[in-house]
């Protein structure tokens, strides 16, 4: 690094010397230090190429960015990389259905009937006034409990009969606890005393108390039933609507309100939205409960910049950790990659003869050995065995290494049987340089170039191919990130269509990284290469 | 010439023997199998044979019971025949279902192939004439990012546009809803839309290298001697660069290009998967996935021979179009 920095000053002092120079040609020719042309080292060359291609150096930035991003942003960031957030969630379920009667019903007793044929009559008779009618051959006579407006009760005989044959009226009696039916007399002497405005009436030796809300209080002090126009039904399985609760929802609706809330004996108090249905001419009742849920594909916010993922993680620290996979996984393989690419292909080039001719023949069929598809089936094997996702990672590095060497050891071999023949070769072999002086001082040094070039290249195409394994879903694994796994939610189309913040910037993170190496390699060949002239 | 081909032909048959038997090892010794989930599901039915028994029954069905090295010569006995077995996850002969799943793959190739060449070529020509201007650095970054996206990145940005937003593709599938009420005509042009978005990923993906390619070339033979010897005698600038440069780029250009031919039967396996085309590479993935091994064998080795058969056709291509070249 020191050396590096005192080549770009180097360069940085030649230039100025240059301009100086510029413009004291005219003046004198004077050789002081300052105005003395500085020689550049080989390596301070290539820097000073490297530098002022612009291109690269916006890769070089990018990439500078990236490994902040990653690195840093992990530590920076308040959330962990597996952190789930929560939030409430209040959701309306249908609750209750309540209907107003506009319309008589009939109460039928135990033993008889009161069918339909004779209901119409009923309601004729009622009309025109007449005191009886007659259906089916059957002759009824009614009497009339209370006449004001909705509260009317008819209680019809067969005439010549004493007990009722049905009641007809526009309330209904439930029983307040439990959802049994009230047997037909009791309902017959709630509605006959409330219709006579009575407050008690007895019923089979009890005595009960009825208030103006239409409620039955036995001598004890409970509700036993409950008169009004009003039936409620509740929809929600195994839920017992109280008497109470029914008569604030009565009132509720009679004021007009759309929303009441209602503390049943337990002290739970939820808040029930009522809603006019149209259809039924009457209201439905839905209960907003509230439960704790995985804050999954929130949107971007203050507490989340990114939003919040399937799993109700936060996205943008999942990127900078998934980040930090993809590189780290890019590097741990070009790495592998090199060290058995520079090995083999310098021992087959500097040696040549059979053992080339063997080590190439290993190369070739590596090369041939299609490793996309071989990845894919271990990744499938290794989904079958259920491999812990952390030894994954690191069998996935190893065979990324494993596969994809052999170019390089391609490229190292050519490099190194060009060399071979140079004249500076034969020179150094002439003057009685040792054989792993000549290996590490001339033939890997002009070796290098090539090969930072074509590991940077790597990188890239690395990263590549481990995000495309991790979205395919056989690269790196839950609970751990990669910007590959991150896009692989993608799959579901709703997620494709209705959430960018998911995957939309895990691509352009693996897009710009990759980029940026490419760039950067880019730029160092043609820094690397002699012949460029600028 | 002939003793070169003869000569390397050999040698690829050595190398193929050695990567299919890799191949072979690798498949066998995978853990679990495809065969002991079917043992596994018959010994479930009531008054079946036991696990074990059912297992010995497949294994020696499939040819599953031998050991690696005489399973594996049995394998290449019957394979050098044309017999790769039946697929387990199609339950056809392995060929069968070859041959159904690879044309398609070929046309969707062989239309991005052409698509590239006419783009690449003359954008990679400029590039490299205008050197260090600012088409060409557009050039080479277009290209550069072209060769960094990874394809299912930009294969969902198009389904997001294109399928999503403007409607005007099937988000995947190589056919449509109504395929079945369509004419011919109608048809063809049914299975041509739904192929649109695959081919234009194969092409972005793949553009950017061959731009790359024919733009470094290009500047080598732009920095040749001849070249400065046409220019010095004072042949016009569009002589020297489409009459004399051009010619002489195109012998690493066909070299490449013919080596890329055998490669367009392999199919692409992540661009096919990604749309649901049923494609060789679709297939294939579905295959390896399921653990399906006499298909993932027999397109592995495939996929061997179609890398072999490419470097040898351009070694061919380059003693063929360069007659500098002389090989022995």
């Amino acid at each position: 690094m020191a050396e590096e920095k005192n080549s770009m000053q180097d360069a940085v002092d030649e230039a100025l010397a240059q301009d100086a120079q510029a413009m004291s040609d005219t003046e004198d020719y004077s050789l002081n230090d300052d105005r003395r042309v500085k020689t550049l080292s080989p390596t301070a060359l290539v820097i000073k190429r490297f530098f002022r291609n612009r291109v690269a150096m916006v890769g070089l930035f990018i990439l500078i960015f990236m490994f902040l991003f990653s690195f840093l942003g992990g530590v920076l960031s308040p959330y962990g990389e597996s952190q789930l957030f929560y939030r409430t969630d209040s959701q309306n379920k249908q609750f209750a259905a309540v209907v107003e009667n506009k319309d008589l019903r009939y109460i039928e007793a135990e033993n008889n009937s009161f069918p339909s044929v004779a209901r119409a009559k009923f309601t004729l008779a009622l009309k025109s006034e007449d005191a009886t009618f007659e259906s089916s051959g059957v002759t009824y006579r009614f009497e009339t409990l209370g006449d004001q407006a909705g509260e009317e009760v008819y209680v019809i005989y067969v005439d010549g009969e004493s007990t009722p044959n049905a009641i007809a009226t526009y309330k209904t009696v439930s029983n307040s606890v439990s959802n049994d039916k009230i047997p037909f007399d009791f309902q017959h002497a709630i509605l006959a005393a409330q219709a006579a405005g009575q407050d008690s009436l007895e019923y089979e030796g009890a005595t009960y108390t009825l208030d103006e809300s239409g409620s039955v209080v036995d001598s004890s002090g409970n509700e036993v039933a409950y008169a009004s126009r009003y039936s409620i039904r509740a929809l929600m399985g195994d839920v017992f609507l109280s008497r109470t609760f029914k008569e604030q929802l009565v009132d509720a609706i009679e004021r007009g309100s759309t929303e009441f809330v209602f503390t049943d004996a337990e002290g739970v108090t939820a808040e029930y939205v009522i809603t006019r249905d149209t259809t039924t001419s009457g209201w439905s009742v839905l209960q907003s409960t509230s439960t704790r849920v995985f804050d999954t594909y929130s949107s971007p916010s203050a507490a989340h910049w990114l939003g919040t993922d399937r799993n109700g993680m936060d996205m943008l620290t999942r990127l900078m950790y998934g980040g930090r996979v993809s590189l780290y996984i890019g590097f741990v393989v070009v790495i592998i990659e090199s060290i058995i690419g520079v090995i083999l292909g310098g021992i087959s080039g500097y040696f040549g003869g059979w053992v080339d001719n063997l080590i190439m023949r290993i190369v070739d069929v590596f090369y041939c050995i299609p490793s996309m598809p071989v990845i894919i089936i271990l990744g499938a094997a290794m989904d079958a065995m259920r491999v812990d996702p952390q030894i994954r990672m690191l069998y996935l590095m190893l065979l990324l290494g494993l596969l994809g060497w052999a170019p390089l050891a391609r490229l190292v071999r050519g490099q190194i049987l060009s060399l071979r023949e140079q004249e500076f070769m034969v020179a150094a072999e002439a003057t009685g340089v040792r054989a792993s002086r000549r290996i590490i001082k001339h033939l890997i040094p002009n070796a290098i170039p090539q090969l930072i070039v074509s590991m940077t290249m790597g990188l890239g195409s690395t990263i590549i191919i481990e995000a495309t394994l991790s979205f395919l879903g056989l690269g790196v694994k839950f609970p751990f990130a990669s910007w590959g796994n991150i896009i692989n939610d993608v799959n579901d189309t709703f997620v494709l269509t209705n959430y960018w913040f998911i995957w939309i910037p895990a691509g352009i993170c693996l897009l710009s990284t990759v980029l940026a190496f490419n760039l950067v390699g880019d730029g160092l060949r043609d820094a690397f290469d002699p012949k460029m002239k600028r | 010439m002939r003793k070169y081909i003869v000569k390397r032909l050999l040698i690829s048959v050595v190398i193929l023997f050695f990567v299919a038997f890799i191949i072979y090892v690798l498949m066998r010794c995978l853990p679990t199998s495809y065969l002991e989930r079917i043992a596994q599901e018959k010994s479930m039915q009531p008054g079946s044979k036991t696990f074990d028994e059912w297992m010995a029954q497949l294994s020696a069905t499939y040819g599953m019971d031998k050991g690696i090295v005489p399973g594996f010569f049995s394998w290449c006995g019957r394979a050098i025949r044309g017999d790769f077995g039946d697929s387990w996850r199609w339950t056809v002969p392995v060929t069968e279902k070859f041959a159904d799943s690879v044309w398609i793959s070929f046309v969707m190739g062989f239309i991005a192939f052409i698509l590239q060449i006419i783009i690449a070529i003359p954008l990679g020509i400029i590039a490299a004439t205008k050197q260090y201007t600012k088409v060409d650095y557009t050039i080479t970054i277009i290209a550069l990012a072209c060769f960094s996206f990874p394809t299912f990145f930009f294969a969902s940005l198009l389904k997001l546009v294109f399928s999503i937003h403007l409607h005007m593709f099937d988000l995947g599938g190589l056919i449509g809803r109504n395929y079945e009420q369509l004419d011919a005509v109608g048809k063809f042009l049914d299975k041509a839309n739904h192929l649109v978005m695959p081919i234009v990923t194969l092409v972005v993906i793949s553009v950017g290298s061959l731009m790359r390619y024919t733009r470094t070339n290009m500047l080598e033979v732009l920095n040749a001697d001849y070249i400065r010897t046409a220019r010095a005698k004072g042949l016009s600038e569009n002589k020297v660069i489409y009459h004399h440069a051009f010619r002489n780029t195109l012998i690493p250009l066909v070299t490449m290009l013919g080596g890329s031919l055998p490669g367009l039967f392999a199919g692409a396996l992540i661009t096919e998967t990604l749309y649901s085309i049923p494609g060789i590479g679709f297939v294939s993935f579905q295959s390896m996935v399921a653990g399906d091994i006499p298909f993932s064998m027999f397109y592995l080795v495939f996929m061997a021979i179609l890398t072999l058969l490419g470097n040898l056709i351009s070694d061919i291509l380059y003693a063929v179009v360069d007659p500098r070249v002389r090989i022995a």
